[in-house]
């Protein structure tokens, strides 16, 4: 019971957050232990195997995408700060992406790594909202990478420089979709983060898909001298005078650190404290997978790399009355990135992911669940292809099929530990990281950084900040000018 | 240590934790932080380095000592001098 492990740090949950800040902390010799319930590394952004097959969870595109050269940006940073080359992670580029409105999604906006594509887009289809949507960039490019710290309305923002309702809703459809936590609009600061993550820069992925870049991850954490222990979850801290005094693991072994980093989000670290401060997230998706004997391009689906779509007037984005919100989604073909001549995935993934009710999806009997999730599978995919070129013959879709796969709130749930299977976590961030606990710390998707890159700047910035930077305990509240910058 | 080996020691250390950045021509009396693509958080990492692999701790007081090489040389070399005297 009292064995007495004793740690410089301890953090909780080996996700891309946790993985991140390990190396950092690892590197400068702290000593470190991650510790992780489930029994693979990857959290939100983990993969599977099923049926021989390998399966990537969270990623459909690493977002913060540049090419080698481009300095000052989000990946540059995390590669420097992790000290990885560019090379180790193997990105490749894609094809290009859409965003697709009407019921067929006969508006439609283009945009690739190239943003003068998403520009000409936007002065073709809405010649009069052109200077309006230079100013939202303009604003997004002088918006400091860790955002202004202003608590903000992004859609009350985009107005005051686009008055374009269907406009408004383009360009945030992809935001939210790949981001937000927040129901019906963004906080300002997630919308320059995401703006610049999907437009200014782009989407990529490796070959081998999110292993290849765990892989490189655990290989640094491994090589900085970090211990790492799987299956072993954190079952509670124990509080004392306003400190993580100690942890206690499932195995019911305590441990003692210095400092915690908690990647698990917000609710689920003051769960841990027997509290519920923390506001509960909201947001749950389901996602189907259809694994096909060719690429999608021969089915005649063209080179889309993901296509964001929504049927109605106006863009939702909130919890759904029902199971499934089928309205709008968001569509993605793996195969489409530029892999190299000769290099490409072996088989066809037709991916599609819609919001989805978690309170819709718990608690049912297991027959009932399944015969859902077999149900909304086709009404999903359905409702998806309205936005593809159609198929012939109309049943080629089901004729390429060799297997599928499906997740839903509950199943994100189970496999992640996060709250409600909500992978974009609390609608509301703590960008400072810091929580009621002096030597506890925020760091992953509710410290409010976003996507592949941005799980990973934020584990490596709270690090920084909270533990390789300060002195221990020192009072909170510094502000954003560090008077001794050199 | 001379002057002109402790900048040899805080580039090697720039050239490990900025490996993109072209570092033929820094200047010696330009701020580093105009010259490179070197934010705080680097600025960090270079500290670090320094503790880590030369034994030197530099206060977040004295972080504004390393802005450009002439600076670091005038602050750090009497820092490894005084190191090398004790061992």
């Amino acid at each position: 019971m009292n064995s007495g492990s004793h740690y410089d740090v301890a953090i909780i949950g080996a996700g891309l957050s946790g993985l991140a800040a390990g190396i950092r902390l690892a590197h400068f010799g702290r000593k470190v232990c991650i510790f992780e319930r489930h029994n693979a590394v990857g959290g939100l952004n983990g993969f599977y195997s099923l049926g021989g097959r390998k399966y990537d969870v969270g990623l459909h595109a690493v977002t913060n995408f540049v090419p080698s050269g481009v300095k000052g940006t989000p990946l540059g940073k995390i590669l420097r700060q992790l000290r990885i080359d560019r090379d180790e992670f193997a990105l490749c580029p894609q094809k290009g992406s859409r965003v697709a409105f009407g019921p067929k999604g006969e508006t439609a906006l283009r945009f690739t790594n190239d943003f003068s594509v998403l520009e000409a887009g936007v002065a073709s289809l809405f010649p009069r909202q052109a200077d309006g949507f230079a100013g939202i960039a303009r604003f997004v490019r002088e918006t400091p990478l860790a955002g202004r710290g202003t608590q903000g309305s992004a859609r009350e923002f985009i107005r005051t420089l686009v008055r374009d309702p269907l406009l408004e809703d383009m360009l945030l459809c992809p935001l939210m979709f790949y981001g937000s936590a927040r129901e019906e609009d963004m906080d300002l600061d997630q919308f320059a983060i995401m703006f610049r993550a999907l437009y200014l820069e782009g989407f990529a992925r490796p070959l081998e898909g999110v292993r290849v870049m765990m892989r490189v991850l655990l290989e640094k954490y491994r090589e900085a001298g970090g211990e790492r222990r799987m299956k072993c979850g954190v079952r509670s801290i124990v509080v004392r005078e306003g400190r993580a005094a100690a942890l206690v693991l499932d195995t019911g072994e305590e441990v003692v650190a210095a400092q915690v980093l908690s990647s698990i989000g917000n609710a689920e670290t003051d769960a841990l404290m027997g509290s519920s401060r923390a506001e509960p997230p909201r947001l749950g998706y389901v996602e189907t997978i259809s694994v096909l004997d060719r690429p999608p391009s021969e089915l005649g689906w063209g080179d889309d790399t993901i296509v964001f779509y929504n049927d109605s007037e106006r863009f939702g984005y909130r919890n759904p009355p029902g199971q499934v919100d089928v309205r709008s989604g968001i569509i993605c073909f793996p195969n489409n990135f530029e892999y190299g001549p000769g290099r490409g995935l072996k088989e066809g993934f037709f991916r599609v992911t819609c919001l989805a009710n978690y309170d819709a999806w718990s608690n049912l009997p297991e027959d009932t669940y399944r015969a859902d999730k077999l149900r909304w599978f086709g009404a999903m995919q359905g409702s998806a292809m309205r936005f593809l070129p159609p198929l012939s013959p109309p049943d080629a879709l089901g004729r390429a099929t060799v297997a599928t796969d499906m997740f839903t709130p509950t199943t994100v749930e189970h496999y992640t530990g996060h709250l409600r299977g909500a992978i974009y976590g609390s609608p509301v961030k703590n960008p400072g990281g810091r929580t009621a606990l002096s030597n506890l710390y925020l760091c992953g998707t509710d410290q409010g950084m976003l996507g592949i890159v941005g799980s990973m700047l934020s584990g490596i910035t709270m690090a920084n900040q909270h533990i390789l930077r300060a002195q221990p305990e020192r009072t909170p509240a510094r502000g954003s000018a560090n008077p001794g910058d050199p | 240590m001379t002057n002109e080996e402790c900048k040899k020691a805080v580039l090697d250390i720039i050239a490990d934790i900025a490996p993109d950045e072209d570092l033929s021509n820094v200047k010696p009396d330009v701020r580093l932080r105009d010259q490179l693509q070197l934010d705080s958080m680097d600025f960090l990492d270079i500290v670090m380095e320094l503790r880590k692999r030369h034994g030197i701790e530099v206060p977040e007081a004295d972080y504004m000592r390393l802005a450009s090489l002439d600076s670091c040389a005038e602050y750090l070399t009497p820092k490894f001098n005084a190191l090398a005297a004790k061992s």
